[in-house]
């Protein structure tokens, strides 16, 4: 093209334009790729930062879904469970004295000493005498009462042998797994020599084995045994604040977007309205938490730690997320739909709620997916009305105290035992993740299934 | 069991009054020989509606002050003679103890006299009430339903009273969002001011200290509240986070909405995404014992003395947290400026990278500033990542390698766990969280109106 140009042009002048730009030619097609470049480098960055987060949480995580755990048989010897037979029930006591009995039952089966039996049986395989304080630095805390309440379940149980799985301590589980760095001097170890050797030993004679940490999804927290620490509390009362988020922010959330953008009037009330809850989505979290502090639990006096209250701060969080989503959905409804209604002779009512809505459907159900999924992922306002208690029980009930995954998450990563719970903290992520992952993934299939139908 | 037996009471009232009001609506129009205003399942709702109504008011008079009043029963059981000799706190186990007796579950040790006729009194008692309750409820539903049904006429217009009360149900649910938002000032306003009759505004909003003592006894000071260095950290942290999430963020969208071919633009988008979906104590967590001890072992290989937990570790993360927010809303905005302006630049000759920087960011300019003052905002209400990976140490600093501490995770230390809110330590949490909203309040809404008038500018 250039040389056509040269032929035609000719002159001295237009020659020296062309010269000009023929050199600035090469310069900008360099800016260009490197422009471009940048642009490549920027994606890359970003991509790489995904790939490190999530295979910093994994490789931390993993190792800690498997868990060193004793096999041993245990012997319920009677000359160590010495306790009378269990009360039963409807022999002529009222609830309550029966209620008594059998707590005083109960209490006699928390003096005996367990880990006895966990110490015979200990020395009945390997051969070594272990007296109880090596016991509990041997096996996690835990053991004593896993044996209890077998035995407290099926009182025949006295004079027999069973095979039972006990989890080994947490220092007992870092040693094995060299967690904890194995050539420190013996003053800087968290466990004796002896008893270092002794787990080395039921290791190599697989009395020790590495099996799938099932209790992480059913104990509870717990802060004497870290070993059989669970999020099955945690769980539960995430569980109960989404189900109190789905029932609320749902239905009030459609509802406002229904009215905001179907029948209020054109003005600057709405406008105001408008600007209103799109500063409410952006409004940081934890002034949620503070709100929830200073009305549900300071003003109305509901429960400290409970779901109930955590479900409310984060149903007004999700609150503005849904209405927003509804009312793009409702806007991307076609007029004609709506005029073919209103044409038949339906009210603006039946036309929004017989014709519009059902075509959202899919839009609504998607925003409350990831509406959902943002609450379960939210810590700090949590943290104010006071989730972050040490609870070790499943909630039975929204007014129950509880904690949330992500407030499981937080504690315990600030936990002492730093070699443990760097991975336990890591597992309890990858749990958090993966339920984030299916909520999105199903939002995403959800939205391909719309698009695929529109 | 009580709540069983009211739940379906309810039903079937509702049901037979949907049912009553449907048929009777028929039975008019045929009488009548004039066709319906409305259908009759408008009809069956309306006199739901009208039985609902009653039949609530009662049931939740009773939930507010049933309690209340089964207690004064219970109170005046006691023989007065009893109830004078007896503590508060023996009250209140004496009355426990009845209850136990009425409810069937028996109590411990031998019951008293007295203590056994209130329990038989109190069974009596809470089964009369209950009844009469529920009596009144369904008797006052069917009286309603009654005059329902007398209402009902070929012309009653029961279509557009269901649809104004279901409008009125629309409006108060928008009232919500607006009550959230007065809620949220209100209570920050008030437990704000209660904090300045400790600590003068000037004090709060000038200081430079920041030192809250826990034990105010003795010494007569209270602490210091200099607001300053939270507000420097605070700062510190969102710029670090801008520094890092502005160049990747935008260049990204930039690729993505301009160069990208589309299927690749269809899977890096979402897994970008992805990063928007992360909970942030999961960034916490990785900036705490990942990017913390790379960044300081950095800064032992070079011989600078970095911590771990710095508000360059916070500021990272913050930003590699804000790089899909920055990126989606900016690709949003790239994809706004109409596709005429870039082929009249393109069509001069000019690059694909001149038209952009010429032509496109100039034109989406507006928008792409909305955008980050919204990732501002987010930046400086984040709170996890700095709880973890800032070192709380609320101290003027410039160095960024130091330890620092936010407004945010101010307000977490000073109100964790706390319910009394009392004295100064406590509320000023309050103080600090009207701070940080006003703060993103003034963001947000410029964001919010510049990127409505870019919209409504190309629209």
């Amino acid at each position: 093209m250039t040389d056509i140009n040269m032929q035609q042009t000719g002159s001295e002048a237009s020659r020296k334009r062309l010269e000009i730009i023929r050199a600035s030619l090469s310069r900008r097609h360099r800016a260009e790729a490197i422009f471009k470049g940048l642009g490549i480098a920027a994606i890359v960055l970003a991509l790489a930062l995904v790939g490190t987060l999530f295979w910093q949480v994994f490789s931390k995580g993993t190792p800690s879904l498997f868990q060193s755990t004793l096999h041993l048989d245990i012997t319920f010897d009677p000359e160590v469970v010495e306790v009378g037979p269990a009360p039963e029930a409807g022999s002529g006591l009222s609830p309550a004295e029966y209620e008594e009995a059998y707590l005083d039952w109960r209490r006699a089966l928390a003096l005996v000493n367990w880990n006895e039996l966990i110490a015979n049986a200990i020395r009945d395989v390997s051969g070594t005498e272990i007296d109880g304080g090596d016991v509990r630095a041997l096996v996690d805390n835990n053991a004593g009462l896993v044996l209890r309440s077998r035995f407290q379940d099926n009182p025949d149980l006295l004079g027999q042998t069973v095979p039972m799985d006990l989890l080994v301590s947490a220092n007992g589980d870092n040693w094995l797994k060299g967690t904890i760095d194995r050539d420190l001097p013996d003053e800087r170890q968290q466990l004796s020599a002896d008893t270092r050797n002794l787990l080395d030993e039921l290791r190599a004679d697989d009395v020790i084995t590495m099996d799938f940490a099932w209790h992480l999804f059913t104990n509870v927290d717990s802060r004497t045994a870290p070993a059989s620490a669970g999020l099955a509390g945690a769980f539960m009362g995430s569980l109960y604040m989404m189900l109190i988020v789905i029932v609320l922010a749902v239905p009030i959330g459609v509802a406002s977007a229904i009215y905001l953008e179907e029948f209020a009037p054109q003005n600057r009330i709405t406008d105001l309205i408008e600007v209103n809850i799109n500063n409410l989505a952006a409004v940081p979290s934890i002034v949620f938490g503070l709100l929830g502090a200073a009305v549900f639990i300071n003003y109305f006096h509901l429960p400290i730690s409970a779901p109930l209250v955590g479900g409310l701060v984060l149903t007004l969080m999700t609150l503005p997320t849904i209405i927003i989503a509804t009312r793009a959905a409702l806007k991307a409804v076609s007029p004609s739909l709506r005029q073919a209604a209103l044409g038949l002779g339906a009210s603006k009512t039946q036309m929004v709620f017989q014709h519009v809505l059902p075509v959202t459907f899919p839009s609504i159900l998607t925003a409350t997916i990831i509406g959902v999924a943002q609450a379960l992922g939210e810590t700090a306002p949590l943290l104010l009305i006071g989730m972050n208690a040490f609870v070790a029980s499943v909630p039975a009930s929204p007014l129950d105290q509880a904690t949330a995954l992500p407030v499981q998450v937080y504690l315990w990563q600030g936990n002492e035992n730093r070699n443990f719970f760097e991975a336990r903290t890591s597992a309890a992520i990858i749990v958090l993740l993966g339920l984030m992952l299916v909520l999105n993934a199903i939002a995403i299939f959800l939205r391909t299934r719309l698009e695929r139908r529109g | 069991m009580n709540s069983l037996v009211v739940a379906a009471v309810l039903l079937v009232l509702l049901g037979l009054a949907y049912q009553v009001g449907w048929s009777r609506s028929r039975t008019v129009a045929v009488g009548a020989d004039r066709r319906l205003h409305s259908r009759p399942a408008y009809h069956g709702t309306l006199a739901a509606i009208w039985v609902l109504v009653p039949v609530a008011l009662v049931l939740g008079l009773w939930a507010l002050f049933g309690p209340g009043v089964t207690d004064s029963y219970i109170r005046s059981q006691i023989p007065a003679d009893v109830a004078a000799s007896l503590e508060p706190a023996q009250l209140n186990n004496a009355m426990a103890r009845i209850r136990s007796i009425a409810s069937g579950y028996g109590v411990l040790g031998e019951p008293q006299p007295f203590e056994n006729q209130a329990g038989q009194a109190l069974r009596q008692f809470q089964l009369i009430s209950f009844l009469i309750v529920i009596a009144a409820a369904a008797g006052l539903g069917v009286l309603a339903l009654f005059a329902a049904r007398r209402r009902i006429t070929p012309a009653l217009r029961a279509r557009n009273q269901v649809e104004a009360v279901v409008n009125a149900l629309l409006v108060a649910c928008s009232a919500v969002a607006i009550l959230t938002t007065i809620g949220i000032v209100v209570s920050l306003l008030f437990e704000a001011i209660r904090f300045f009759t400790f600590i003068s505004p000037v004090d709060f909003f000038f200081g430079t200290v920041w030192n809250p003592r826990f034990s105010t006894t003795g010494t007569g000071g209270e602490g210091d509240y200099g607001l300053i260095p939270l507000l420097w950290g605070t700062v510190m942290v969102a710029f670090i986070a801008m520094f890092v999430a502005v160049p990747v963020g935008l260049m990204s969208a930039i690729y993505l909405s301009q160069y990208a071919h589309p299927r690749l633009r269809s899977t890096v988008k979402p897994i970008i995404e992805v990063l928007a979906g992360i909970p942030t104590i999961v960034y916490g967590f990785f900036a705490l014992v990942t990017v913390g001890p790379f960044l300081s072992g950095i800064g032992n290989a070079v011989g600078l003395d970095i911590r771990a937990t710095s508000a360059a570790t916070a500021g990272l993360v913050m930003g590699i947290m804000i790089i899909p927010f920055i990126s989606s809303l900016s690709d949003d905005i790239l994809r706004q400026v109409p596709k005429s302006l870039r082929d009249g630049s393109l069509g001069l000759g000019a690059t694909r990278s001149e038209t952009i920087r010429k032509v496109i960011l100039p034109a989406a300019l507006p928008g792409i500033v909305g955008a980050f003052l919204l990732a501002i905002s987010r930046a400086i209400g984040e709170t996890m990542i700095v709880v973890l990976a800032a070192g709380n140490s609320p101290i003027l600093r410039l160095n960024p390698f130091e330890p620092t501490s936010t407004v945010t995770v101010t307000i977490v230390n000073q109100l964790t766990g706390d319910t009394d809110f009392a004295g100064p330590q406590s509320l000023v949490a309050f103080a600090l969280g009207l701070t940080l909203f006003a703060m993103t309040l003034v963001l947000n809404v410029a964001a919010l109106l510049i990127v409505r008038r870019f919209r409504e500018q190309y629209e």
